[in-house]
């Protein structure tokens, strides 16, 4: 290749004879075990790349002499993390759900595993934050519908609500006052607004008063004469400020008149106890979570 | 094959058939390495740079072995770097990772520190401090002890092999190896309890981390030090080009003042007696045999210089022999070179440290050590973090009442447990509980925090309050208070936000 090699004279190094439009390149050399170093990498390469997957075939890739796939090493880190958790998980799977609030430790695991389950099956329905939305529960507010304690909670996951595939499901069917021809359209207004002065809103102080006797008549046997509900049978608390529905006369008429029923799966069949149970513990920890009923009352 | 030639001549010079292997003209396209050895030499700068090498390597050696007695479960090791819990201890400060930041300010000083140097005496670090020549130096040395100086290491590489030359070698081996494994082995124990972990390397229980870091910092030294030397520098390594571009006319560099040695001549007394001009340059090539550059410094100042000033204590003790001063090779500047060369007489001294450049790196150096020094002393050893729920941002209760979540980080830096009261303020009709504890609505929660440890709570604030809840957002503040009756208690007031449906 070099035909033309000179000395550069301001350097006194040669040239490697290459020149480009009256530039001439210097020679500087490289140290031949760089050279050789760059073969070693090249070598290194190849060998890489019959060591592990990376040839592309017609199907898929060549799988390469040490068998190595990302999937097997997730699945590695998977198991190595059950395997760290498993010692907690044993203590909560042992402990009942008293225990575990009351103890910082398991507390702290299961609200993070319980928020692990909550982003994979819950969300869905109930959002990120657990807030709901119109027809899906707000799970942060101290309002709720089978029971606020950890237990009640604990067995609203696992049956779930008017889910028909669990035997132990909760269920309960408000009627349709108006659908069914029950009470008339003015009866139903006048109920609706009696409803909101139960809660402490706004309404129509004629109407409302027309409205108590229907509502004694017809409501009280599920949500109690005072308008507090009843957990056990899913009647909802009509006296605080929580609407599933809407709190405005024209929804709490609409629901009167042809109610709609919420449905959540039962887990018991999804999910194994231990996570119902952090699930149980996370959802109570929100915020609203109620204290457990001393057994002498 | 070579033949060495050494002769002394008139003055009792030894003079050395030595040739610059790394000049400029002894270049191909792939260079294959010439090896250098370097003459032992003596005088000033080779005693000046054994008592670096001393006082460095004894720094190195000894650092992790210092005890430092800390309270509570704190490691005791004065110099530690804690990776598994993530703690930095240096004897009286401990650094937490979120204070980095000291560390960066640390580089800071050690990079103005550089340039400082580098500025007032020229490539100094390389040439003294730097770990590769500390190593290098001593290599050479061990080699020169086993086989001997310059020549007789020469003619040792040139000879055939035989059982002498097989130990020789396996002898100055295996010592660079115990060299090189103590070096990997030291640096491990600047991230572990020192005792404890030289017992577990001993026993084979040390983790397996550790004996691949001191494989790894073996087999770097041993290659590096022994056998690539120079090229780690030439080719390798960043510094000389950054520290060539930080050089100024006034930095010191070792120099051949040519303006004094040229023309240089063997022959002195013949070409003086007819009249020729001669230079103080006897051309013995002793600053070249002594290099373990493999560069000329006849040849002007070269980026393969390290200035180690092997060279000037190399030509010196030429000069003291053949009677003309000292300081024909020296640590000069561009600007006092060129004023010589001019036909000036000037001399180095030390008012050439104070520039303009000098000073403000000084200034620098010095404002970002006081200001960490300053923010240390008067750092807190309480640290609060407040995070709002942003999902959802505010929950309506059954009685009307708005409540929004926070997640509280408490980070206590003591070496004891502490106990905080936390409070609000600026929120009407707040009240707090916390997430695991039974207990009612209150205004006031204590937390106790382990020591030297990090503790979140999740606390939820909820009020009645008409005026908060109908603005879209309000201010206030939490307020934690150290309950500490005996000592000085530390307070921290976190401003954050209330959230509210508003109108």
């Amino acid at each position: 290749m070099a035909k033309d090699i000179q000395k550069d004279e301001i350097t006194g190094t040669d040239t490697t004879g290459h020149e480009w439009d009256g530039i001439k390149e210097l020679n500087t050399p490289l140290p031949k075990w760089w050279l050789y170093t760059l073969y070693g990498t090249v070598i290194w390469g190849l060998a890489y790349t019959v060591a592990y997957p990376a040839w592309p075939m017609l199907t898929s890739a060549t799988p390469g002499l040490l068998g190595y796939t990302s999937r097997g090493e997730l699945a590695e880190s998977v198991n190595q993390a059950k395997e760290g958790q498993k010692a907690q998980l044993e203590k909560i799977s042992a402990a009942s759900l008293e225990d575990i609030l009351k103890d910082p430790e398991m507390l702290a695991f299961a609200r993070a595993g319980g928020a692990a389950a909550f982003k994979v099956n819950c969300v869905q329905c109930h959002g990120a934050g657990a807030a709901g939305s119109a027809g899906y529960p707000n799970l942060n507010d101290d309002d709720w519908l089978w029971g606020g304690t950890a237990d009640h909670i604990y067995t609203t996951l696992q049956h779930g609500i008017r889910y028909t595939v669990s035997a132990d499901t909760r269920d309960s069917q408000m009627p349709a006052f108006g659908a069914d021809g029950i009470l008339k359209p003015e009866e139903i207004a006048d109920v609706s607004h009696y409803v909101l002065t139960l809660a402490g809103e706004q309404a129509d102080a004629a109407k409302a008063e027309a409205g108590k006797q229907p509502f004694i008549d017809n409501c009280a046997a599920c949500h109690g004469e005072d308008g507090k509900g009843n957990a056990d049978m899913g009647a909802p608390n009509l006296t605080d400020k929580i609407w599933l529905y809407g709190g405005s006369v024209e929804q709490v008429a609409q629901q009167v008149t042809k109610p709609r029923h919420g449905v959540m799966p039962g887990w018991s069949t999804r999910l194994d106890d231990t996570t119902i149970k952090q699930l149980a513990v996370y959802v109570h920890s929100l915020g609203g979570g109620q204290a457990a009923v001393p057994a002498t009352q | 094959m070579v033949q060495i030639i050494n002769t002394v001549d008139a003055n009792g010079v030894d003079r050395h058939d030595a040739e610059a292997v790394n000049k400029a003209e002894n270049r191909s396209l792939y260079a294959s390495r010439v090896k250098i050895h370097p003459k032992a030499a003596a005088g000033t700068f080779r005693r000046l740079k054994w008592a670096l090498v001393f006082v460095l390597l004894g720094i190195y050696y000894i650092a992790p072995w210092l005890r430092w007695d800390r309270p509570g479960t704190a490691p005791d090791q004065a110099i530690l770097i804690d990776l598994a819990n993530r703690r930095f201890y240096f004897f009286f400060i401990e650094i937490w990772p979120q204070e980095f930041y000291y560390v960066a300010g640390l580089l800071i000083m050690a990079g103005v520190g550089l340039f400082l140097v580098t500025s007032l005496f020229g490539r100094a670090w390389c040439g003294y401090a730097c770990p590769q020549t500390v190593w290098t130096d001593l290599y050479i040395w061990v080699e020169s002890k086993i086989e001997g100086d310059r020549n007789a290491r020469i003619k040792l590489d040139k000879s055939p092999p035989s059982l002498s030359k097989f130990t020789k070698r396996a002898t100055k081996m295996a010592i660079w190896l115990a060299i090189a494994i103590a070096t990997g082995g030291f640096w491990v124990f600047y991230f572990a309890d020192a005792p404890t972990l030289f017992m577990e390397l001993v026993t084979g229980e040390a983790a397996s981390v550790a004996y691949f870091t001191i494989a790894i910092l073996t087999a770097t030294t041993f290659t590096f030090a022994g056998f690539m030397r120079e090229q780690v520098c030439t080719y390798m390594c960043p510094w000389p080009r950054i520290q060539g571009a930080m050089l100024d006319e006034e930095s010191l560099i070792v120099t051949y003042n040519a303006w004094r040695g040229e023309p240089r001549m063997a022959g002195r007394k013949k070409a003086e007696a007819q009249g020729l001009k001669v230079g103080d340059c006897v051309d013995c090539n002793a600053c070249v045999a002594v290099c373990p550059m493999g560069i000329d410094i006849r040849d002007g100042n070269q980026l393969e210089c390290i200035n180690c000033a092997l060279c000037i204590d190399a030509c010196d003790a030429v000069m003291e022999k053949v009677g003309k001063p000292k300081g024909l090779i020296n640590y000069t500047t561009s600007t006092l070179y060129a004023a010589n060369v001019a036909g000036k007489n000037e001399h180095w001294d030390w008012k050439h440290l104070l520039r303009p450049r000098t000073a403000i790196y000084s200034v620098m150096w010095a404002a970002v050590g006081v200001g960490m020094l300053v923010t240390l002393v008067n750092r807190s050893q309480l640290d609060v973090n407040i995070v709002p729920d942003r999902n959802p941002i505010f929950v309506t209760l059954s009685d009307g009442s708005i409540r929004n979540g926070y997640t509280v980080k408490i980070l206590n830096k003591k070496q004891e447990q502490r106990n905080f009261r936390l409070s609000i303020e600026d929120l009407p009709g707040a009240t707090m509980e916390m997430v695991g504890e039974q207990s009612s609505p209150r205004s006031t929660i204590e937390i106790a925090v382990d020591p030297d440890k990090l503790r979140a709570v999740k606390i939820y604030v909820a009020t009645q309050d008409q005026k908060v809840i109908t603005e879209d957002k309000t201010d206030f503040t939490f307020k934690i208070e150290e309950l500490n009756l005996s000592g000085a208690a530390e307070t921290a007031v976190e401003q954050t936000v209330f959230h509210a449906p508003g109108e």
